[in-house]
């Protein structure tokens, strides 16, 4: 069967689904989803269609990136658009089922929006919510509207057809194509990916090797796991594209184990696209072979790095190695290899599908398309977004996060994970592209935004990452080896309240020298935590140093617990809660805290009724507070 | 043992750079890669045990002693960090009496702590064998590991 009949065969089923007189549910069940609970709901989901008779399609989806909305289903009747409600428990979506499916009612109470075309009176369309208005989706376009495991779905909505363009065009051509567009490397360093793939293509050689890089190591990151799970044709797509214009004909995806469904659906993926000629010998009839294999990461962040994933894949340990040579000249079994990321490899396939010009449309002038981010942390909305390049922090973080949780007060953007850096609130108006960032101390890395607030110390968050990297450095080259410990000595010291006179300027001292000598990437931006923070939160580090306090009230070792004797009532909540029995009293006693048991849990901060909010938490200061319990003062 | 072993080996038919599938589907077989199990792969592949161990123990996914029968691992990626997931780690651990990458007692759980699952935007995440549970809290975290048997 040729592509032409492929397609129009997908095309016709898309329509006759889209014309189905049977509802539709769909279910947003990516690790997210699940992680909300999208099992439960969907049991409830089939035992609620058994009960009311009625007969519906449930399809398992991939995710839309609103996760602050999960689990989230949509429900589409025939002549109508599709309803997506947020939010949906189990007995929510029992009563969708019962109030919607079997009978007329929208329920627009428990609506997001709708998508499609059409109005509905009361439910506002999808795309006009705040938090997907400043989106535009393009990687992210069929991302919970298709069915991941379903090949027609992805061809029906455009898929391959970028794959078909390119075996009509020269491999040169192709390129030309991808330079034209001004895409760059989507893993976070930002080489130009034409570019890239053109010296691999010039290296001398007859075997060659591209790999899709999927081994998303940043703690905060899964832009690429949504990807594979949601849409992971455009991606393969997006490889057998590059491996023809670069004259490859073994790929491989290196993906974390840590995804088990995306390693699934990637499996799937292949042998539909074998089924259907798109992979393999003589794909669809142009002589050109290509095959993938897939290789399971097992856990070593370092992998990541080109090099080392490369050592990896040889079945070595991941240990990088000084370049050049660089891997397209010799790379994996010391042939020309080309590696890019997922995202990279989805966008090429959408520039061929669509065209260069089209593509460059989007985005800033010397970062062009759109970028998807993993937004986390402290704000309203978290979620997988996608925006285009030149945007600024403050759009992502309060227009499409809906800012801080809890009405909160912004204190830092972190982004590039453990290799980026936290930037202050003076840089929130600052655009969101390759240079801007870079320029101000952080990187672009693969698009992890982690936001922290006002309760969020940058000294403990710094250790954080520097407790990762220092355990994730693989030990071949010591700047990083020594240079990550010491720097998580020093910083150790620092949060213990143990922080000496000159630590900050040792720090800094440390941290370029880890910059400077380091072999691999890893190595090369383990210090951008702690030099940002230096950077923009110096008085933080003062106040550690100086004065034994922590601002934030983070750091055990220099935070206390009290409670107040004129609001406490005695009512032994958190007395029993205490998993340390650290507190004394008894009822209408006013209960006390032997600090020298207390281990600083917080605990009992939690559980004391809103109404007394008798329990303070201190840094730098005594509260006077009764050595043994007395009677209640103040009764309720 | 042997048996299974040696097949899972064979399958390989000498593959290029087939070692680390090897290890991962040995460990899937047998919960953790004994000493035997590390020197009986050596031979197989004819490389020497040295090497199959320094490769084995370079990625934190391979284990060198019996594990309990549930899995607990508690995320520390950035996300599941700055909204606690620090605390939920210290009150399993005093739940459970057990350090992180140890093991009950009763060979019931082990415990883990690990970098990221990419389910940041559900943080805290807790995930026990293969199910993930997002939005935890330490009384959530308690109760659920109550549901293990």
């Amino acid at each position: 069967m040729n592509f032409a009949d492929i397609q129009k065969r997908a095309v016709a089923k898309w329509e006759e689904l889209q014309r189905s007189p049977e509802s539709r549910i769909l279910v947003g069940a990516g690790t997210c989803g699940k992680a909300a609970g999208a099992s439960a709901v969907l049991r409830a989901i089939d035992d609620a269609l058994g009960r009311h008779g009625v007969k519906a399609a449930v399809i398992q989806v991939g995710c839309m990136g609103l996760c602050y909305a999960e689990p989230m289903i949509g429900i589409i009747k025939p002549g109508r658009p599709q309803i997506i409600y947020g939010n949906v428990q189990p007995e929510v979506a029992t009563q969708l089922i019962a109030d919607y499916v079997a009978n007329d009612d929208l329920r627009p109470d428990l609506a997001l929006g709708y998508i499609g075309d059409g109005k509905i009176d009361g439910i506002p369309n999808l795309f006009d919510l705040p938090v997907l208005k400043p989106q535009v989706r393009l990687i992210l376009r069929n991302c919970g509207l298709i069915d991941p495991e379903n090949i027609d779905h992805y061809i029906a909505n455009g898929g391959y057809s970028g794959l078909v363009k390119a075996l009509s065009m020269s491999p040169e051509a192709i390129i030309e194509e991808i330079k034209k567009s001004g895409l760059r490397g989507r893993g976070g360093a930002g080489f130009p990916t034409g570019q890239k793939w053109e010296f691999c293509r010039r290296a001398p050689g007859t075997e060659k090797y591209i790999v899709c890089n999927a081994d998303e190591g940043d703690p905060g990151a899964f832009m690429n796991r949504s990807l594979l799970e949601g849409d992971p044709h455009s991606v393969l797509e997006g490889m057998v594209i590059g491996a023809y214009a670069i004259g490859a004909n073994h790929g491989y995806i290196y993906c974390r184990a840590e995804y088990p469904l995306a390693l699934e659906r990637l499996r799937l993926a292949l042998k539909q696209m074998e089924e259907y000629g798109l992979i393999g010998d003589n794909i669809l009839g142009s002589g050109f072979n290509f095959h993938i294999k897939i290789k399971e990461g097992a856990g070593a962040f370092v992998c990541g790095e080109e090099t080392a994933l490369l050592a990896s894949i040889e079945g070595k340990r991941g240990m990088p190695r000084s370049r050049p040579p660089f891997p397209a000249i010799s790379g994996l079994w010391g042939k020309p290899t080309n590696i890019n990321n997922v995202e990279t490899w989805a966008n090429a396939a959408l520039i061929l599908q669509k065209g260069a010009d089209w593509y460059a449309q989007y985005g800033a002038e010397r970062s062009k398309g759109t970028k998807t981010f993993a937004l986390v942390g402290k704000v309203e909305r978290t979620g997988l977004i996608e925006v285009p390049l030149g945007i600024t922090l403050r759009q992502i973080i309060y227009d499409i996060g809906g800012g801080i949780l809890k009405g909160k007060k912004f204190k830092a953007v972190q982004t590039g994970g453990p290799s980026g850096g936290c930037l202050p609130a003076s840089l929130l108006d600052s655009p969101v592209d390759y240079e801007s960032l870079t320029a101000a101390g952080s990187i672009m890395g693969s698009g992890g935004m982690i936001v922290a607030d006002e309760d969020t110390c940058m000294v403990d968050l710094t250790r954080y990452f520097l407790t990762f990297t220092q355990a994730e450095s693989c030990g071949k080259c010591p700047p990083c080896r020594v240079g990550t410990r010491q720097m998580l000595d020093i910083l150790t010291r620092i949060v213990q309240g143990e922080g000496k006179p000159g630590d900050i300027q040792q720090l800094e001292r440390i941290a370029m020298t880890v910059k400077q000598g380091s072999l691999c990437g890893l190595g090369q931006t383990a210090p951008n935590p702690v030099l940002t923070t230096l950077r923009y939160f110096r008085d933080e580090y003062e106040a550690h140093i100086n004065q034994k306090r922590c601002p934030a009230l983070v750091c055990k070792d220099l935070i206390a617990f009290y409670i107040l004797p004129d609001k406490c009532q005695g009512c032994m909540i958190c007395m029993r809660s205490c998993p340390v029995d650290a507190i004394g009293g008894g009822k209408r006693l006013v209960h006390v805290i032997d600090q020298s048991k207390c281990i600083k849990c917080g605990t009992c901060v939690d559980v004391c009724p809103p109404r007394f909010s008798a329990v303070v938490k201190v840094s730098g200061e005594r509260v006077e507070v009764p050595s043994q319990p007395v009677p209640v003062q103040k009764p309720e | 043992m042997p048996d299974e072993l040696a097949q899972i080996v064979a399958d390989y038919g000498g593959e290029k750079g087939a070692l680390i599938p090897i290890l991962q589907k040995v460990q899937e077989r047998f919960g953790y890669l004994s000493e035997e199990a590390i020197s009986r792969i050596a031979k197989l592949c004819r490389i020497s045990e040295s090497e199959v161990f320094g490769v084995a123990s370079f990625y934190a996914q391979f284990y060198f002693t019996r594990r309990g029968r549930h899995s607990i691992k508690v995320c520390l990626g950035t996300a599941c960090h700055v909204r606690g997931g620090e605390r939920i780690l210290d009150e399993i651990k005093r739940e459970l009496r057990v350090e992180s990458g140890g093991t009950t007692e009763d060979s019931k759980f082990s415990l883990e702590r690990v970098a990221c699952f990419g389910s940041c935007a559900l943080a805290p995440v807790v995930v026990i064998d293969k199910d993930v549970y997002g939005r935890m809290t330490v009384s959530k975290a308690k109760e659920v590991i109550t549901q293990y048997e």
